[in-house]
């Protein structure tokens, strides 16, 4: 049985969640507090297991007394706190929002966004033809995993994933400055000459698949990649004493990507090349 | 940490720049040769990783040496500092002065804002360009306000060498700026500091009262013009009598927020978390502000002075002067005042023999208006990409290296030095009820007498207006910079203080006033600020990044367009323009729609 840390215990902060009130637990952000609650808010770069950036700003919330809206992932629940999610001025800076993602960014597989578009009535075709978009061609420079920058919302997760917040190889880094950042290695290189340990930790928090398995990104261009299809099997990777969960995404019985449940208590989701990669073998048929 | 290093390899040159700021390296660790016994032994850890704050002056020691950022000269740097190459990559790609591709060793740096737009910038620069040709081992680059309004066009030359010369051509001709680019060494001289302040000699001014009455450069000059009184106040009243006038003076912060200082203060010191920074912000870079770099290069031991008096207030020991990569002047002045103040015991371990101990380090910046955000200012320092942070927290909690930090304008801590000569009650009669001491404006644009203003809060727009010798023919006033507002010429009656101008709905900004004439037509001015908040974005946030992108795109489409063919773009740059001020991460954002918004709204743009 897993043992679970109790941790030391809590007090509660109680404010108000669009008028109602709500109680969470102190350390709290808006946004456990608007999950707890039942309230469906966006988010692109948060993630369940790193530090928020709130760089997105798609989880915008309406705070009395500030002056802007403020990101629910990582601001936390105060005592008294007035909180507001569905106000005009909320859906109007998240419709916005919306709008210049996906009129700069390809959200082709990005998960949600396009019921987000809908809820929102974002129309990213406003901005004309002629808005500039990041179009970047895909990078394949080796052969496990794909940058596909076109698809980029800058979210971080990956620059912290690589660095001190999980793998502590520090391979890639934000350069450039504006609209022209772009997540690179040193002197924009390929991959093969960086730092890169192919942990693949960068794919497991990517929110729109800018990184992908170059398994997943070859069946997506061959038109193979079906997702209903797939069934998706958590076991225990066999290559050394640790165990590490894999969750083994097959397609017509062959596995076509690699992930790992981020609620394991040990590794959040984290693999090595082996776990990640390493599954070449179990399909090798004779 | 699992750094990995290239194969490239940095060349004596750029060896020698890293080694100039860092020392020798000691070990094969670090670059050096390779000895057995190392073999048996790591360098680097905490130790390495906490000089990571050298990683901007390092990147500026191989740009001036050499005129660009080699993969070699970056390599070096990393091994020295322990820093992964994929970082400082980020970090130098970020600072628009330095280029990661060879260029020519002399750069001329060319104002295209907007002081220096209505006085011609573009022909300036399309006839540098002619004059130079390909070839001409001078690389010309448009750049954003370089704070030389009062002299536009204004262009800087810097050559990378050792040491690194620079000069600046103001008001530039062609000829002026090529000459300038060619031989920065024998380039005529600039005008004294005073040149910028039309009021020079007037009896009543308090903050620039010195400016061209000391000698800049002498030590002696500032203390028999009244210098270093102040900080013998504040060791009489002690810190908490400091903050105290500080507090009862009604300081607020000058940079453009308004912050009251001696809370800003309050909450620094009583911060039981130490060490405690001070932190002075003199990355000017608000296009049409100017007004720190004449007090820095004017009077440059009153903000040593006053530096010394803050980080007293505060209990810190250690001051950082943030200044702008493009005040070269500033700069040589202020390292002088500094060094000039140590060896005479007023910086240093025991700063007047009270026991107190203070000193200063200078940090430049490399060309990114976003580090004169408190928090972008601190990730700069720290060497890491100056992207602001989220607040809460705020930097009186964790600042600079996570610590408790006050951070100032230079204008503010300049102001304290009056609070305490003269005492805080006769210091908050000056001004207004709510807008008190006397407040620095700049004045550029279409007037005879642009320059520095001193004048008590209060005064109206017209009145300075007045003073400066406005021109026939005024169609705009541009109030607070690019992140302000425009104004129309019936609106003179404004008075130039915190409550007036918000209360008219406008702001007072960093006091920047610029006065237009109909010579440059509004919607090209509107586009150079779109331009000018498009280049400067940091890209952390999307309204901003994005944003801004959007918002120049259709200024541009609507530029030769008015009325109905403009209507459906305006409405969408106020669609856009509320998100930015809404969800932006830092004020950059929140502020970039301002100034188009107040020109549609107050000036009919488009109409």
């Amino acid at each position: 049985m897993t043992a679970i840390p109790l941790g030391v215990p809590r007090r509660l902060v109680e404010f108000t969640l669009d008028g109602e009130e709500v109680r969470a637990v102190e350390g709290a952000t808006i946004l456990d507090a608007c999950r707890a609650a039942g309230k469906e808010v966006p988010t692109l770069c948060q993630g369940d297991t790193l530090t928020p950036r709130n760089a997105c700003r798609l989880c915008v919330v309406e705070v009395a007394g500030s002056r802007t809206l403020v990101p629910a992932c990582s601001r936390r629940a105060e005592p008294g706190m007035e909180v507001r999610t569905g106000t005009e001025r909320v859906r109007h800076s998240r419709k916005v929002v919306l709008e210049l993602l996906a009129s700069s960014v390809d959200l082709s597989t990005t998960p949600l966004v396009a019921e987000w578009v809908k809820k929102y009535e974002a129309k990213p075709d406003r901005f004309g033809p002629d808005a500039a978009r990041l179009d970047e061609e895909p990078r394949v420079d080796n052969e496990l995993y794909v940058r596909d920058y076109g698809k980029c919302v800058l979210c971080y997760k990956c620059v912290d994933a690589c660095g001190d917040q999980w793998q502590n190889t520090f391979a890639i880094s934000v350069s450039g400055r504006g609209f022209d950042a772009r997540i690179a290695v040193e002197h924009d290189a390929p991959l093969t000459d960086s730092a890169c340990v192919y942990c693949g930790n960068c794919i497991e928090v990517c929110p729109t698949g800018a990184l992908s398995f170059k398994s997943e990104f070859d069946m997506r261009a061959a038109g193979t990649w079906d997702e209903s299809g797939q069934t998706e099997t958590t076991t225990v990777c066999a290559y050394c004493g640790v165990g590490c969960n894999l969750t083994l995404h097959v397609q017509d019985n062959e596995i076509v990507k690699v992930t790992s449940p981020h609620n394991n208590p040990v590794t959040h989701g984290n693999l090595c090349i082996k776990g990640r990669f390493g599954y070449q073998h179990v399909q090798n048929r004779g | 940490m699992d750094l990995h290093f290239g194969d490239s390899k940095p060349t004596d040159e750029e060896r020698a720049a890293v080694d100039s700021l860092l020392g020798p390296p000691e070990s094969s660790w670090e670059g050096a040769g390779r000895f057995e016994e190392e073999l048996r032994w790591a360098r680097g850890g905490r130790a390495a990783r906490d000089r990571r704050d050298l990683l901007l002056p390092g990147l500026h020691a191989i740009n001036d040496r050499i005129g660009w950022i080699s993969e070699g000269a970056l390599d070096y740097l990393c091994r020295r500092l322990t820093v992964p190459p994929a970082e400082a990559y980020g970090v130098a790609t970020f600072y628009a002065m330095f280029s990661l591709r060879p260029r020519p060793a002399t750069v001329l740096h060319v104002c295209t804002d907007l002081a220096c737009t209505a006085a011609g910038a573009d022909e300036l620069c399309a006839g540098v360009r002619a004059r130079l040709g390909p070839g001409s081992g001078v690389s010309v680059e448009r750049a954003p306000c370089l704070g030389l309004c009062e002299r536009a066009p204004a262009a800087l030359a810097v050559k990378a060498g050792d040491p690194v010369r620079t000069a600046v051509s103001a008001p530039a001709s062609a000829r002026a700026a090529v000459t300038a680019a060619s031989a920065p060494g024998s380039a005529p001289k600039e005008p004294p500091a005073v040149a910028a302040v039309p009021q020079a000699g007037d009896a009543s001014l308090v903050l620039l009262r010195r400016v061209g009455v000391v000698d800049p450069s002498s030590l002696d000059d500032y203390r028999a013009h009244g210098g270093y009184a102040a900080l013998r106040r504040a060791f009489e009243l002690g810190p908490a009598g400091v903050i105290r006038e500080v507090t009862d003076s009604g300081l607020v912060g000058r940079g453009g927020a308004a912050f009251p200082t001696g809370r800003k203060w309050q909450a620094t010191a009583e911060q039981p978390d130490r060490t405690h920074y001070l932190v002075c912000n003199a990355d000017e870079s608000e296009p049409g502000t100017f007004k720190d770099r004449v007090l820095m290069e004017g009077d440059p031991y009153a903000l040593v002075e006053a530096m010394t008096i803050a980080g007293f207030a505060v209990g810190a020991h250690r001051g950082l002067l943030y200044l702008r990569g493009e005040y070269p002047r500033a700069l040589r002045r202020m390292e002088h005042a500094i060094a000039r103040a140590r060896a005479r015991g007023l910086l240093g371990e025991d700063v007047l023999g009270q026991g107190y101990a203070f000193d200063i380090e200078i940090r430049r910046g490399a060309g990114a208006y976003i580090c004169g955000e408190e928090t972008a200012l601190f990730n700069s320092i720290e060497g890491y990409r100056g992207e602001p942070r989220a607040k809460p927290p705020f930097p009186v909690e964790k600042g600079l290296f996570g610590r408790p930090t006050a951070e100032n304008n230079v204008e503010t801590l300049v102001n304290v030095l009056p609070v305490l000569t003269m005492g805080a009650p006769a210091y908050a009669a000056i001004g207004t009820g709510a807008s008190r001491g006397p407040k620095l404006f700049c004045v550029s644009g279409s007037v005879d007498r642009p320059g520095v203003y001193e004048l008590p809060f209060g005064a109206t727009l017209g009145g300075l207006l007045e003073l400066a010798g406005v021109r026939e023919g005024l169609r705009a006033v541009l109030l607070g910079g690019a992140a302000g507002g425009f104004v129309r010429p019936d609106e003179l009656d404004i008075p130039l203080t915190f409550e007036g101008t918000r209360q008219a709905g406008t702001t007072l900004g960093s006091g920047v006033v610029m006065a237009f004439d109909g010579s440059v037509p509004l919607p090209r001015l509107l586009l150079r600020i779109a331009e000018f908040f498009r280049d400067e974005s940091c890209g952390q946030c999307v309204p901003c990044r994005v944003g801004t992108v959007r918002q120049e795109e259709a200024l541009r489409r609507i530029e030769e367009r008015a009325g109905a063919a403009a209507a459906d773009d305006i409405a969408l740059l106020r669609e856009v323009g509320r998100a930015m001020r809404d969800a932006s991460i830092c004020g950059l954002g929140q502020t970039a729609w301002n100034a188009v918004e107040s020109a549609i709204d107050r000036l009919g743009a488009y109409a």
